[in-house]
């Protein structure tokens, strides 16, 4: 399945990284050499196969739901590139 | 003795009960070492200062015998491990103006133990690639390097080159791939990843949050089983982190092989592999064999699709771990028309070429239709290679393979760098381990015709280190490589 220079604007954009137009031939073609690569699990038979998400076989623990970390705005904003109020500053996102 | 340096953390430390030499001593020559060795840039933060102050801390509790299980001990920390106050930038442009505001638990647990950090190593940006030259700070240089400046592997590069060139007494590292293993091959020092989730991810900058695990590079076998002790253990805060009991691996070490199975898997021996390191493989299990274990052999059929079994699972979870980076609450800012503008331009910034790279792969391989078609084959694939491990440890109690099929290649070597999948290929005897969650360590057994390590990878059942620190130690004592 190989991409073309749409596919790969599409994706960059969806990674939210941009593509400079002079670097999307080469971009786009070392997509397909290792798109092509991986492409050999085909020749895999994988019929009943169920997926490995995880290899820890032991169940997560539960525990009770507390507080057991809070009052440290100040150190979650302390490598904030831009704060104000004790809040993150973004752009404007609502007209 | 010449040099307090040349000694391992276990010699150290009988001097050091001994009140033969004194953690500030130790520090101080750690620290001259670290000095005359800026050449090959395996250090991006210094902070020798803070460690000859806990060093003077540490020569107290030896004298009134309150002294830690690595009490003075100096080491390096790859800079993967977020360390409290002090810059953590995994080696990325995104990240290099960070400084975390609490400390990674396998970092903390080594502090309780008295150890002291000299500072934070080089590595490949966000631990993504195989000779460390995709850093922002710049390759590491190979301390066995001739005339050509060589790479020291990847991504732990730092980590290695400290150990070798007698920087720190051990470092902290990290594998997702064979990032412990391969540079502790590249430069003739004793690395383990250990079982997936012996050690804490916490505070570790994520990877590939599914096969990346912590673990030490040291100089021999014996510091390896010293340092992971004090590394491993449940975490609370790692949902993945085992509960299971942590025995104590120093007590593996010299014990005897006898009856031990070793399996020589016949998938990792194809025609074209290296005579010399094909000669060493047979030197090993001679060793082995001649310590009283039993060599058969095994087959690990789904191998050959090891290496694009990872390349999808790894690049995916690292597409999602990196969503993070997006200029608002911690890192880089690039301003932008907007807060989509402000993402791609933060983003195209801040990560290198190789990053963007996965991202890109792993943003594909994730997206609406392919979804199926790559990633969830991959982890069935993932699947068949772990049940071939399942298998072939019906047979045997360890596997021993090479480390590496290459020896170090030069920095900014064309082959490599002409197409990304041909430095990918140098995974191919340790990214299976990773797919299936299980410990090995590599270890030199000796040096090519030009003069460069190689190592050897032993692999063990899952949570089952103490067999691989047993016949570690035999094939150490076998081999008699000369350090550096």
């Amino acid at each position: 399945m190989a991409v073309d220079n749409e596919t790969v604007r599409r994706i960059a954009f969806l990674a939210r990284l941009k593509v400079e137009p002079e670097k999307l031939e080469d971009t786009k073609s070392e997509f397909n050499k290792i798109l092509a690569w991986v492409e050999e699990l085909g020749e895999v038979n994988t019929d009943n196969v169920t997926p490995l998400v995880s290899v820890n076989d032991e169940a997560l623990s539960l525990r009770q739901d507390e507080i057991t970390a809070g009052h440290i705005s100040e150190k979650i904003l302390k490598n904030a590139p831009a704060q104000e109020f004790g809040y993150f500053v973004v752009p404007k996102v609502v007209e | 003795m010449n040099d307090l340096t040349d000694i391992t953390i276990a010699e150290s430390l009988s001097k050091l009960k001994a009140k033969e030499i004194s953690p500030v001593e130790l520090t101080q020559a750690y620290i001259k070492k670290l000095d005359e060795n800026h050449k090959y840039n395996a250090y991006i933060t210094l902070t020798a200062e803070k460690a000859l102050q806990d060093a003077h801390e540490a020569e107290k509790r030896y004298a009134n015998n309150t002294n830690r299980n690595l009490e003075g001990i100096p080491l390096g920390i790859k800079d993967l491990f977020c360390t409290k106050d002090i810059k953590t930038t995994a080696c990325s442009h995104i990240l290099d103006n960070f400084i975390p505001q609490y400390e990674s638990t396998v970092t903390q647990n080594l502090l309780d133990n008295g150890a002291l950090f000299l500072g934070k190593l080089n590595m490949d940006e966000f631990a993504m690639g195989g000779s460390n030259e995709t850093s922002y700070f710049g390759p590491v240089v190979n301390p066995w390097s001739k005339e050509t400046p060589l790479v020291a592997g990847g991504s732990s590069g730092g980590s290695a080159a400290a150990v070798a060139a007698k920087m720190c007494a051990a470092a902290t590292a990290t594998d997702t791939g064979g990032s412990i293993r391969e540079p502790s091959a590249f430069c003739g020092v004793t690395g383990i990843k250990p079982t997936y989730g012996r050690c804490s991810r916490y505070g570790i900058v994520a990877f590939a949050s599914s096969l990346d695990q912590a673990g030490p590079i040291c100089k021999d076998v014996t510091d390896c089983a010293l340092l992971l002790n004090c590394m491993a253990g449940y975490d609370a805060k790692d949902s993945t982190s085992s509960k299971r009991e942590v025995p104590d691996l120093s007590a593996f070490v010299g014990m005897d092989i006898k009856g031990l199975k070793i399996g020589i898997p016949a998938e990792y021996r194809p025609d074209g592999l290296n005579k010399e390191v094909a000669s060493y493989w047979d030197k090993a299990a001679k060793i082995l064999e001649d310590c009283g274990a039993e060599i058969i052999h095994i087959n690990l059929p789904h191998t050959k699709y090891a290496l694009p079994t990872y390349y999808v699972i790894a690049p995916a979870e690292a597409s999602s771990n990196l969503a993070r980076y997006d200029g608002v609450r911690y890192g880089l800012r690039v301003d932008g028309n907007g807060l989509d503008e402000q993402y791609i331009n933060t983003r195209t910034a801040g990560f290198g070429a190789e990053v963007k790279r996965r991202i890109l792969i792993g943003t594909y391989v994730l997206s609406a239709g392919y979804y199926d078609a790559y990633y969830l084959k991959a982890q069935k694939v993932r699947r068949l290679i772990k049940n071939d491990f399942d298998e072939a440890f019906k047979k045997c109690d360890l596997i021993l393979t090479p480390t590496s099929p290459v020896e170090p290649f030069a920095i900014g070597d064309t082959k490599m760098l002409e197409n990304p999948i041909n430095m990918y290929l140098n995974d191919v005897f340790t990214v299976s381990v990773n797919l299936a969650g299980l410990p090995a360590m590599s270890l030199p057994i000796g040096l090519s015709q030009h003069g460069l390590p190689l190592g050897m990878q032993l692999i063990g059942r899952a949570f089952d280190e103490g067999t691989i620190f047993k016949a570690a130690y035999q094939l150490e004592r076998g081999a008699n490589f000369v350090r550096m």
